[in-house]
């Protein structure tokens, strides 16, 4: 293990694993919201936009979206989304990319675990807080959606840990995280293979698990009894 | 929007205009969104005839697409019969009366699920490449089944177990007062229940498992990622990228119409009253449709 560590900047690579995670998740939040929002909303044409986002990423795999990314967006069509006067520019391009593709991805589950949030409000509650005289909103902010954010954190729980699990694809284009290093070291130090698939393997369980078991005891918790 | 919804009151006619002018905006944003992509691919070329009609010569088929999508049906067909195997003995492990059984079940279920399952098929890859087990153009296949049936296995285990423990109290207690051992209710009585409940869950696994296929492109095993990749090696990345999901998603979106189907028909026939949640009750694996 020692060795490892002396040989390879293992440190440098959890932590852009973490880094990755962060920022995934951070956008997968933003734009997995505002596909929830279009998908329960009133309004046909966005329900529909919604739908068809979430039924073409969902069958897509995030591999191919995490290469499309780059190669294609990046390379073939030129959008540049790093700044091209630094010294770094070709990693942070790449890494920035596959944040793009992580935060694509993860944003239609994210929309689908809200709406099973919202899904799991009985249509009485709403019909209850109108009965008493609360205008739309006053029923949103006050019922519906208190009770949809509640049904909402196991499922969100699964996509963080799906995500923080997922930034391991980010190496077919080369950004150097866990994975990526994971190949690198093999490669030179063969003998060590087992340590280092310890090492990850211990890596990854240390960050999925004491989220695993911490949301679900928070689900648990904020559940609606019914 | 019917008047049923949580969420909405049934539109009067003020909130009918604010929704027509919503969908006028929102349409034309739309547009404009499709419009400058298309300018944007057209200004590079991408756009013109002869890129797209090499996708759809007798050769791209023949020595990309079809191999590709051979060698992905291929490696998930055998990872979902494996990972169901691996399934059924570690979830009826979890659920075993023995506590070492159980407490080596569920160590084993926990760990396979939470690593990645491209670090597992990076370690074998490699450990197979330097033992020279097999013939080392079968190694990546190997690995990729490999890594995909202990992954998605835990999975499938967590199903089971849901699966058996959504069952009615009544149907293991009435197994054990007509005398049949507590293994033999499980086999007899409770598995072929919770299995049932589990079909559609599983088609849906099907799914995860067809996505995680396409990590095999890393570690070089030729599935339709990497036989579109291999095409793109002509010049063209885009074309052969967008046919790849296309092909990827016509898949994926039958088994997941097939999928919703199951679930319908068995919760019509009332053949069993057990459900078994998609995600197996915890957190820690995908949503429905999956990791990857």
């Amino acid at each position: 293990m020692g060795e490892l560590f002396a040989q390879f900047d293992v440190w440098g690579a959890f932590w852009l694993t973490i880094k990755l995670s962060v920022w995934s998740a951070l956008w997968a939040l933003l734009l997995g919201t505002s596909l929830a929002i279009m998908r329960v909303g009133p309004v046909r044409v966005l329900n529909v936009v919604g739908a068809a986002y979430v039924n073409v990423v969902r069958n897509t795999p995030l591999t191919l979206v995490v290469l499309f990314s780059l190669t294609v967006l990046g390379t073939r069509l030129g959008i540049q989304i790093a700044n091209d006067e630094s010294p770094t520019f070709l990693v942070d391009e790449a890494v920035r990319w596959a944040i793009f593709a992580l935060s694509v991805y993860h944003a239609a589950f994210v929309c689908e675990a809200l709406r099973s949030g919202v899904n799991t409000v009985p249509v009485g509650q709403a019909e209850a807080a109108r009965s008493i005289g609360l205008g739309l909103g006053q029923s949103l902010r006050h019922v519906v959606l208190p009770q949809a954010f509640r049904g909402a954190v196991a499922p969100l729980a699964s996509v963080l840990i799906a995500l923080i699990k997922n930034t391991t694809v980010a190496s077919i284009i080369g950004v150097a995280q866990t994975s990526y290093f994971m190949v690198e070291a093999i490669e030179f130090r063969p003998d060590l293979i087992w340590q280092l698939f310890a090492l990850i393997a211990g890596f990854f369980l240390l960050l999925t698990l004491p989220i695993g078991v911490g949301l679900t005891s928070l689900s648990r918790k904020v559940a609606v009894k019914r | 929007m019917s008047s049923s919804s949580v969420l909405f009151d049934a539109p009067g006619p003020r909130a009918r205009r604010r929704h027509l002018i919503i969908t006028i905006v929102a349409a034309l944003v739309l547009l404009g969104v499709v419009v400058v992509a298309l300018m944007r691919l057209d200004a590079r070329g991408e756009l013109e005839a002869a890129k797209w009609q090499a996708m759809f010569t007798t050769s791209a088929w023949q020595y990309y697409f079809v191999p590709g999508i051979l060698s992905t049906l291929k490696a998930a067909g055998i990872a979902i019969v494996l990972s169901m195997l691996f399934g059924l003995v570690f979830g009826v492990g979890r659920l075993s009366q023995n506590t070492a059984v159980r407490w080596v079940s569920g160590a084993v279920v926990e760990f396979f699920r939470g690593i990645p399952v491209l670090i597992m098929m990076i370690a074998f890859f490699y450990f197979l490449a330097f033992r020279g087990v097999f013939a080392p153009e079968t190694n990546p296949f190997v690995a990729v089944v490999a890594a995909l049936t202990l992954y998605n296995g835990a999975v499938v285990a967590e199903l089971v177990r849901s699966g058996v423990g959504s069952l009615p109290k009544g149907q293991g207690e009435a197994g054990l007062s007509i005398g049949l051992t507590p293994g033999q209710t499980m086999r007899a009585i409770q598995l072929p229940q919770a299995i049932t409940a589990m079909l559609p869950a599983l088609v849906s696994q099907l799914v995860v498992i067809l996505k995680d296929s396409a990590l095999g492109a890393i570690i070089t095993y030729p599935e339709l990622l990497r036989s579109a990749r291999n095409l793109a090696a002509g010049g063209n990345t885009l074309q052969p990228l967008v046919m790849a999901a296309l092909l990827f998603i016509i898949i994926n979106f039958t088994l997941t119409t097939l999928a919703s189907y199951l679930e319908r028909r068995i919760n019509k026939r009332g053949h069993t009253s057990a459900k078994a949640d998609k995600d197996a009750g915890r957190p820690g694996d995908s949503v429905g449709a999956g990791t990857l």
